[in-house]
């Protein structure tokens, strides 16, 4: 027991790797071996970070000019019209969005947000960095693949990317490429879309597999499963769900890509006729086969983008309440009956394509009973702070936006679950509103406060905390004031997906058509835009702040700056390679703050019972 | 000094999961490759149970072929079995005889599906155009239009599949002796040249007839050499994914796995050739490598044990 109280963070503010240890094996390489073709786990979690980052930045970047058009339909954008014209030519003619060129941004917006920007962060980049540590390994189980995991990523965003530029331009069929649209658009986008998401899954899946396997394998000795920090059973759970729900879809790409190229007619029926029949067409298909090999996927893949940030979020809540989360086990166990039931709800997105009255009851029904668990989830998350004395950093900050913004997606969420009010509200910007308060303030916010909250292991520098504070606040009220008015946009009738914003339905274009667009909706178009932007200026006191401390924020006060109990911060900071100085043996479980008798108010995971006498 | 810590349980099993972490990778692995092939096995399900009636072909597949090819995987299971006990046992030997073996039919295996796609490829269903034959013993093919009081409109093949004259000819009765409509001839290739190509097959009035091949009047149908212009083909088209959902759903599930046979198979001649330097300096490890490769191979081999009867039987 000797070892441990060398490690103690009391004992030694900051552990030393001995000389030359932290230099073994490639980390002695060169440049390419050491942040290139790296199998360190943290390494491998850091360029997912920057380049899912780098996507997220994208995303939204594309979403600025999209919401140009709507707020101004038929005026040319400032700054980017340009720029747009030039790169992309004559859809972007004058510097004015085609309404070709707004599907494509849509659709790309969609597919980078979720594929390229949210689950490699989430899951890639948080799982990598975290999990071995947390779970006192030295690595992830395979590291090899662990690098071919994030090369497979990083080849698909080239992919996704690339089709920006090629004639035609990107894919036009929305993220969730419904067939026959996705199909009879006559130009490569969506082929390059559909290789792209191969390499991406294959990419899910190996990284699933490590995580797993690493979970299972390189748990330190005395880690039983219940004493897990609730955040590893997230990306335990997460994995699961990357590795059984995309290879569905992986077969629906497979399809739809020899519907493209070998003129198969999997989703394409009988007598179907765009603009003229298509003599290549053998028909037979059935569109609603992709719906549902694309929803198998794409639900499991929503809690994908959601339970790492409950993951990140317990953590950070059990840290600054200084006391222990309420209700661990309920947290594992709703965990993992939401894991479960997540594959069996995906038809919910279905009840308008006439599927019939009984698979939409089962559905609902299904899908009612999955909210228990969330439920469950962020209940216990708030009872956490009952009678906390909570400590509001940066990163708790941002962890206490995240619950009530779930909690506003996640209850905007029920009248979708139910077929009837669905009639309604199906396709209108409700939908987007509803989804975007899950993942945006929601997932966004968890993903900020992990970014926070665990820089000083990776950096062992802090970041600022006024400007963090400025980050989240003008974070907070711009995301409220983008997403909020969709509600209300979309209870009104205004359909998602509409390169004018609604205007050509609007009640000053057609006065007296039934259910027109009020002004008053429309007007929100422009307030929402404002808000977008305001809310990308949000974002550089965020960077300012990031590359600031990187390299000049104040030194971390020790290895665990925040006093918490889990394994990452009884290593050195940063990590070396194969992050512990000597294997680490758990005693406790993840969250014992303030426990009655001991003399400081957190007991790491990794302290013995009796104190090693030294 | 000491090295930073090593990942554990690389080769020899951690006590309580009773697994090294390459046995959870390969399950895992093949827990997904599961749901990749039930995606599309239960696309197979949705579209025949959707396919309008006589729409699904019957008995297009060559069924001894198949159960050839069968036997082939199922043996070529055994042998991979035995190479690793030919490894746990410590018989280098026998390993190298056995995988050398599994590489063999897997190649076999491989082969008779290469033979198979080729029949299909050069498996034609070529659609004729009407016909009609002139009082004057001309012969003028195209399509029907309209026959009716006494005048019969004909658009006429311009000499290449499916293109005709922008304006239909017009024919008086009398002048025409014969019509006859355009029929479907279904066979194999035997030549083809620009201005022709020779079919061994046999002809149909209707699509439908060809759907099953398991009727006793199929089995009966008589082959002979048929010879075909140009200007009489209204369609031409191989038995390739494009020609129906059967062969679309076909190809894909049989492409997808000669894909994932292939993959094996690189594996299996990895550990077969170079990779089995390993023996001399670790066998335990390459003996995990042998029954990771195996439990691969026995998975594909079960993923044939369905698409068999699937495809071939049912
Ligand atoms: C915070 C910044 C974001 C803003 C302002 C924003 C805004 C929007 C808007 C206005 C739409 C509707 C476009 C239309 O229907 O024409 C949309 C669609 C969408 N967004 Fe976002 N979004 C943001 C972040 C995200 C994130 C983080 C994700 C994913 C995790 C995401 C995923 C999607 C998806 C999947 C669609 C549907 C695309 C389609 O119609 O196929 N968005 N977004
Ligand atoms: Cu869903």
């Amino acid at each position: 027991m000797q070892a441990i109280a060398e490690i103690d963070p009391l004992a030694a503010p900051h552990a030393r790797p001995h000389g030359a240890a932290r230099e073994t094996h490639d980390g002695a390489g060169t440049f390419w071996r050491k942040y290139v073709f790296s199998t360190d786990h943290k390494v491998i979690g850091i360029q997912y970070a920057i380049t899912g980052l780098c996507f997220l930045f994208f995303g939204f970047l594309l979403m600025t000019m999209m919401r140009w058009q709507i707020a101004k339909p038929g005026e040319p954008i400032p700054i980017f019209g340009p720029l747009l014209q030039a790169v992309l030519g004559d859809t972007a003619a004058k510097g004015i969005m085609s309404p070709d060129l707004y599907n494509s941004f849509g659709a790309m917006h969609g597919t980078i947000m979720v594929f390229l920007a949210i689950v490699p962060l989430a899951f890639g980049a948080f799982a990598n960095l975290i999990v071995p540590l947390q779970i006192g390994a030295p690595d992830m189980a395979f590291p090899r693949v662990n690098m071919a995991s994030y090369q497979a990523y990083f080849v698909g965003g080239v992919i996704m990317l690339a089709s920006f530029i090629i004639p035609g331009g990107a894919a036009q069929a929305g993220w969730t490429s419904y067939p026959p649209l996705a199909t009879v658009v006559a130009t490569d986008g969506q082929t390059y879309w559909i290789i792209g998401m191969v390499f991406l899954i294959t990419s899910s899946l190996l990284g699933a597999v490590n995580v797993i396997a690493t979970v299972i394998q390189l748990r330190a000795p005395g880690l039983h499963w219940f004493r897990l920090p609730f955040f590893v059973w997230a990306q335990f759970v997460t994995a699961f769900l990357l590795l059984l729900a995309f290879p569905p879809l992986e077969s629906a790409a497979v399809m739809q890509l020899m519907d493209k190229v070998a003129h198969t007619s999997f989703f394409l029926p009988a007598g179907l006729a765009v603009a003229g029949p298509d003599g290549h067409v053998s028909g037979g298909g059935n569109p609603l086969l992709w719906q549902h090999l694309f929803w198998f996927l794409a639900h499991p893949e929503v809690y994908v983008l959601i339970l790492p940030a409950m993951g990140i979020v317990c953590e950070i809540v059990a840290n600054n309440t200084r006391k222990p989360v309420w209700g661990y086990k309920s947290l594992v166990y709703a965990l993992l009956i939401l894991g479960f039931l997540s594959f069996i709800v995906w038809a919910h997105h279905m009840y308008l394509t006439g599927m019939g009255t009984k698979i939409s009851t089962f559905f609902q029904t299904t899908t009612i009973i999955i909210s228990i668990p969330s439920v469950i989830i962020l209940t216990c998350l708030f009872l956490s702070l009952w009678g906390g004395s909570i400590r509001f950093n940066t990163p708790m900050l941002f962890a206490l936006g995240f619950l009530p913004m779930f909690g506003i997606g996640g209850l905007t969420g029920l009248p979708l679950g139910f077929a009837t009010s669905d009639i309604h509200l199906h396709d209108t910007y409700y939908v987007i509103g509803h989804f975007h308060y899950v993942v945006a303030p929601g997932t966004i916010f968890a993903l900020f406060a992990g970014i926070y909250y665990w820089f000083p292991k990776f950096t062992g520098r802090m970041m600022n905390e006024f400007w963090g504070k400025v980050h989240f606040w003008l974070s907070l009220i711009f995301m409220n004031l983008i997403f909020q008015p969709m509600l209300f946009q979309g209870m009104a009738g205004m359909l998602r997906r509409m390169a004018d914003g609604g205007a050509n339905y609007s009640a000053a274009r057609v006065p007296d058509a039934v259910g027109g667009l009020s002004n008053y909706i429309m007007q929100m178009n422009t307030m929402i835009s404002y808000a977008v932007w305001m809310l990308g200026l949000a974002q550089v006191p965020f960077i300012l702040n990031f590359f600031y401390s990187m390299w000049k924020g104040p030194k971390a006060p020790s290895d665990n700056p925040w006093q918490a109990t889990t394994l990452e911060w009884q290593t050195p900071t940063p990590p070396p390679h194969g992050n512990f100085l000597t294997a680490p043996a758990v005693f406790r479980g993840p969250y014992e703050y303030s426990v009655p008798g001991h003399a400081q108010d957190f007991t790491p995971q990794n302290q013995p019972d009796r104190p090693a006498t030294t | 000094m000491h090295a930073a810590m090593e990942i554990p349980y690389v080769s020899t099993p951690r006590p309580d999961t009773g697994l090294y972490n390459a046995k959870i990778g390969i399950w895992l692995f093949l827990a997904s490759e599961v749901m990749l092939f039930g995606g599309l096995f239960s696309a197979y399900i949705l579209l025949r149970v959707g396919a309008p009636d006589g729409t699904w072909p019957e008995g297009w597949l060559n069924i001894p072929v198949g159960t050839t090819n069968t036997v082939v995987l199922i043996t070529s299971s055994i042998t991979t079995v035995m190479a690793w006990a030919s490894c746990k046992m410590k018989q280098f030997g026998r390993f190298k005889l056995f995988h050398g073996l599994t590489l063999l039919l897997a190649m076999t295996f491989v082969g008779i599906k290469s033979y198979e796609y080729h029949d299909k490829f050069t498996h034609y269903e070529a659609k004729l155009n009407d016909q009609l034959v002139l009082a004057d013993g001309k012969t003028v093919f195209g399509n029907l239009v309209a026959n009716t009081n006494g005048v019969v409109l004909f658009s006429v093949s311009t000499g290449q599949p499916g293109e005709y004259e922008a304006t239909p000819a017009k024919y008086a009765q009398a002048q025409v002796a014969k019509i006859v409509p355009g029929q479907i001839v279904d066979g194999h290739l035997v030549e083809r040249a620009a201005d022709h190509i020779t079919l061994s097959g046999h002809t149909v009035a209707e699509h439908a007839e060809l759907m099953n091949m398991r009727s006793a009047a199929a089995r009966h149908i008589q082959h002979s050499e048929i010879t075909l212009v140009p200007a009489q083909l209204r369609s031409i088209e191989t038995y390739g994914p494009w020609h129906n959902t059967y062969l679309a759903i076909y190809f894909t599930l049989t492409g997808l796995h000669a894909l994932h046979v292939l993959g094996g198979a690189l594996v299996i001649g990895y550990l077969w050739g170079p990779g089995s330097k390993l023996w001399q300096t670790d066998p335990e490890r390459f003996t995990n490598r042998v029954e990771i490769s195996g439990l691969f191979w026995h998975f594909v081999d079960l993923v044939w044990i369905f698409l068999f009867p699937v495809l071939y039987l049912l």
